[in-house]
C-alpha cells in the first residue's frame, strides 16, 4: 500500500470509475487538458478524452443544471465546482431541482450525480474562495452532503457517493488536500455514506468536528492527553443525514460536548448537531454544549483568516470552560 | 425583422408548402380541441373550489400539441408549468393532469420521457442539454426538448444552457412560447431584442421564428429542428409567435394590465379556428365533425374529472415515500411523529 495524499486519492478514484463505468462523466471548469486548478482531475483528460472529463463554459448553473439533465438522462455525471464560493449560482440547481426530482417524479426519477466542491479555509487564498457553505446544502431536503477528512475516507465517500441514487455533495477540504499522506487500499471499497467516524476514543468530553477540523480537534486532543484529559474526537464526515445515533451514544459515554466548524455560527450545522444532543443525550449532560466556529462574517481577507478560524487557543479554551464543573 | 421572417404553412401569408400527413393533422387538431376544453373546464372548477390554481394556454393549443406530436416518444421533454398540453401528447393522461392540478399527483405519470414541469423560470433548460448530451453519450439516435415562455429568455440559465449546448452541439430544440406576456409585463420590456429567435446568433446555433398559432408551421418546424439536430448539426432556438389569450394562471386577472383591442385582434387568430377551417376547407373534417369532436372532448373530459374526483383523500404519510430509496432515520422519525400525531384527540 502506497502513502498518498487526498488530491492523489480522489484523482485514483476518480480514474477508476472512469476506466470502470462508461457513464461516468467528470465536468467542470478547467478540469480537462488543465487538470483542475488544485489537479484533483490530472491526466484524466489525456487517458479519457474530452467527451468523458470535459471543460464546459463557465456557469456554475449550467455545469450543475447539465449534470441533473445528464443523470436523469442515465449518465453518471461528476461535476465540479471550481470553489465552494462560486457555487451559489448553482445552488439554484440543487434546491430547485437535484433535490426535488425524485420527490416531484414520485420516484419514477433519480439524479444520480455527485458535485465536488473544494471548500474552507486556511491557504490564504483570494477574497470569495475560502467560503464554508455546507449549511445550505444540509438544509436541503434531497442532498446527501459528505466530507472526508483523510485520503483513506475522501476514496471511500466518493465510491459511496457515486453508488448512491441521490445526489451527493462531496465537500474537499482545500486546507487537507496535501496537508497528510496515509495507506490507502489500492482496491476498491466504500465508506458508508451516514455513519460517523471516532477519529479518537476519548471518556471525558466529545468534540464534533469535519473537515479541516479534524486535524485541529486531534491537536487539541493530544494536547489535553497531556494533562490527564481524554477527549473523544468525533469526524461527522456525513453531514446529511446526520449520524443521529452515533451523536448520541458518543455524549452519552462523555457527558460534555463541543462543536467546531468553520463556517459562520448563526444556523450553522453545528446549531443541529447541539440540537441532535439535546433530542439524543440531554439526560447525559453535566455542561452546556459549547459552539466554536467562524464568526457571523463573510469569510475575511487572509490577513484575518488566522484570528476568524478555530484554532488551538479557541477550541482548548472551549474544551476547558465545558470541562468545567 | 428581415433576417428573421414569420414561418407559416397556413394563410394566404404561407412561407412553406404543408407536408403534414392527414392522419397527423386531425389528431393534432382532436388533441387541440382536447386541451381546449380541459383549459376551460379546469378554469372552471377552479372558480368553483375543486381545484388549485392553474395555468391554462387557451390560445397555445398549436405550439403546445403540435410541437409535441413532431416529436419520438423516446424523445424528452423538459416542460414548464404551463404545457400539460404538450405532456398529454407525450404520453401523460389528462386524468393525471386533473389530479396534479389538484394537487394529488406529480406532473408526470407513468413511463414517460419528461421531467417534472419547472416551476422556477427557465431553470430546467440546462437539464435538457444534460438530457441530450446523455442520449448522444448513450448512442441513443433522440434529442431533447425543452420548452418556456419570453420571459425565460431574461434568465440567466436561458444563456447557460443555450451556449452550453452550442458548444457541445448537443442535439436539443429550445421551444420559445413568446405568447406576449410574461405574466402582466410585455415581450417590449423582456428584451431590446427585435425577436426572441435572433438570441440564437449569439450561441452560434440555428434559431427560427415561426408563427404558433399556425399548428403545421409548429410541426414542422420541430421537424426540422429535430432532424438537424439527429444528423449532428447542433441546437435550434425556436421561437413560436403566439398569445395568451387567458390570464397568467386562474389567480391573475389581465384585465388590468392588457388592452382589450390587443386580446380582439389575438382572438381573430385563434389557432383552433385557423386549423379548423384550412381541414374543412379540405374536406378532412367538416364543421359538423368538429362540432361532435367538441362534444365528444367534453363528455371526455366530464368523465374524467368525476373519476379523479372519486380518488380517495391523500394518505398523509405518502409525502415521506419518494425523496429517498433509504429514508435517513430523522425522516423515518419525523413521518412516525405525524402518524401518532394524527392518532391523537387534538386537545
Amino acid at each position: 500500500m502506497a502513502e498518498i495524499n487526498m488530491v492523489t486519492a480522489i484523482n485514483q478514484t476518480l480514474a477508476d470509475l472512469l476506466a470502470q463505468d462508461p457513464r461516468v462523466v467528470l465536468l467542470g471548469e478547467d478540469i480537462g487538458l488543465n487538470g483542475g486548478v488544485f489537479r484533483v482531475t490530472e491526466g484524466l483528460y489525456e487517458r479519457f478524452g474530452r467527451e468523458r472529463v470535459m471543460d464546459t463554459p463557465l456557469a456554475e448553473s449550467g455545469i450543475i443544471g447539465a449534470a441533473i439533465g445528464m443523470a436523469v438522462g442515465g449518465l453518471r455525471p461528476i461535476a465540479e465546482i471550481q470553489f465552494m464560493g462560486f457555487l451559489y449560482p448553482g445552488l439554484d440547481q440543487l434546491i430547485s431541482h437535484a433535490g426535488r426530482i425524485r420527490h416531484r417524479s414520485l420516484a419514477a426519477l433519480t439524479v444520480p450525480m455527485v458535485v465536488r466542491i473544494p471548500y474552507g479555509g486556511g491557504i490564504r487564498a483570494p477574497e470569495q474562495h475560502a467560503d464554508s457553505a455546507e449549511a445550505y446544502l444540509v438544509h436541503t431536503p434531497g442532498l446527501k452532503v459528505v466530507v472526508p477528512s483523510t485520503p483513506y475516507d475522501a476514496k471511500g465517500l466518493l465510491y459511496a457517493a457515486l453508488a448512491q441514487d441521490s445526489p451527493v455533495a462531496f465537500l474537499e477540504p482545500i486546507r487537507l488536500y496535501r496537508l497528510g499522506r496515509m495507506e490507502v487500499p489500492e482496491e476498491r471499497y466504500q465508506v458508508p455514506i451516514g455513519p460517523l467516524r471516532v477519529a479518537r476514543e476519548g471518556r471525558d468530553l466529545s468534540v464534533f468536528a469535519w473537515g479541516a477540523m479534524v486535524p485541529l480537534a486531534l491537536r487539541c486532543a493530544e494536547r489535553l492527553a497531556e494533562e490527564g484529559v481524554s477527549v473523544e474526537v468525533i469526524d461527522l464526515r456525513t453531514l446529511s443525514p446526520l449520524d443521529i445515533e452515533g451523536i448520541g451514544a458518543s455524549v452519552r459515554k462523555t457527558g460534555r460536548a463541543v462543536v467546531v466548524h468553520e463556517a459562520p455560527q448563526t444556523g450553522g450545522v453545528g446549531a443541529e448537531v447541539v440540537a441532535t444532543i439535546n433530542e439524543t443525550a440531554f439526560w447525559w449532560l453535566k455542561a452546556p454544549v459549547a459552539r466554536v466556529t467562524g464568526f457571523d462574517l463573510p469569510y475575511p481577507p487572509y490577513a484575518w483568516e488566522e484570528f476568524y478560524l478555530p484554532d488551538e487557543r479557541r477550541l482548548l479554551k472551549a474544551v476547558r470552560e465545558t470541562l468545567r464543573d | 425583422m428581415e433576417t428573421w421572417p414569420l414561418y407559416r404553412v397556413l394563410g394566404p401569408e404561407a412561407t412553406d408548402s404543408d407536408r403534414v400527413p392527414d392522419a397527423i393533422k386531425l389528431k393534432i387538431y382532436e388533441d387541440m380541441v382536447l386541451l381546449r376544453s380541459f383549459d376551460e373546464k379546469t378554469i372552471t372548477l377552479q372558480r368553483q373550489g375543486r381545484v388549485g390554481t392553474f395555468p391554462p394556454s387557451i390560445g397555445q393549443e398549436a405550439a403546445e400539441i403540435a410541437s409535441a406530436h413532431a416529436l419520438s416518444k423516446q424523445d424528452w421533454i423538459a416542460p414548464s408549468y404551463r404545457d400539460h398540453g404538450a405532456l398529454y401528447v407525450h404520453g401523460v393522461p389528462f386524468e393525471n393532469v386533473i389530479l396534479f392540478a389538484m394537487g394529488k399527483a406529480s406532473s408526470i405519470s407513468g413511463d414517460v420521457r419528461a421531467l417534472p414541469t419547472s416551476i422556477p423560470i427557465a431553470t430546467h433548460l440546462p437539464h435538457a442539454v444534460g438530457l441530450a448530451w446523455a442520449a448522444r453519450q448513450r448512442g441513443e439516435s433522440v434529442v431533447a426538448m425543452a420548452y418556456f415562455g419570453d420571459g425565460g429568455t431574461s434568465e440567466g440559465d436561458f444563456h447557460e444552457a443555450l451556449n452550453f449546448a452550442g458548444v457541445l452541439k448537443a442535439p436539443v430544440i429550445f421551444f420559445c412560447q413568446n405568447n406576449g406576456w410574461a405574466i402582466s409585463v410585455p415581450v417590449r420590456l423582456q428584451t431590446a431584442s427585435e425577436t426572441l429567435a435572433q438570441k440564437a446568433l449569439a450561441y452560434g446555433i440555428s434559431g427560427v421564428r415561426v408563427d404558433g398559432n399556425d399548428a403545421l408551421a409548429v410541426y414542422q418546424a420541430v421537424q426540422a429542428a429535430r432532424e438537424r439536430a439527429l444528423a449532428g448539426a447542433g441546437p435550434t432556438l425556436i421561437e413560436a409567435v403566439t398569445y395568451r389569450l387567458g390570464p397568467h394562471t386562474t389567480a391573475d386577472d389581465p384585465t388590468r394590465y392588457r388592452p382589450r383591442e390587443e386580446l380582439e385582434a389575438w382572438q381573430s387568430q385563434d389557432p383552433l379556428l385557423r386549423l379548423g377551417q384550412y381541414l374543412a376547407e379540405r374536406g378532412l373534417l367538416s364543421e359538423a365533425d368538429q362540432e361532435a369532436m367538441q362534444a365528444r372532448a367534453r363528455d371526455w373530459i366530464n368523465q374524467a374529472i368525476e373519476a379523479a374526483e372519486a380518488t380517495p383523500p391523500v394518505d398523509p404519510t405518502a409525502m415521506f415515500r419518494y425523496l429517498y430509496s433509504d429514508p435517513p432515520l430523522r425522516l423515518r422519525q419525523q413521518m412516525a411523529q405525524l402518524q401518532a400525531a394524527l392518532q391523537e384527540e387534538v386537545p
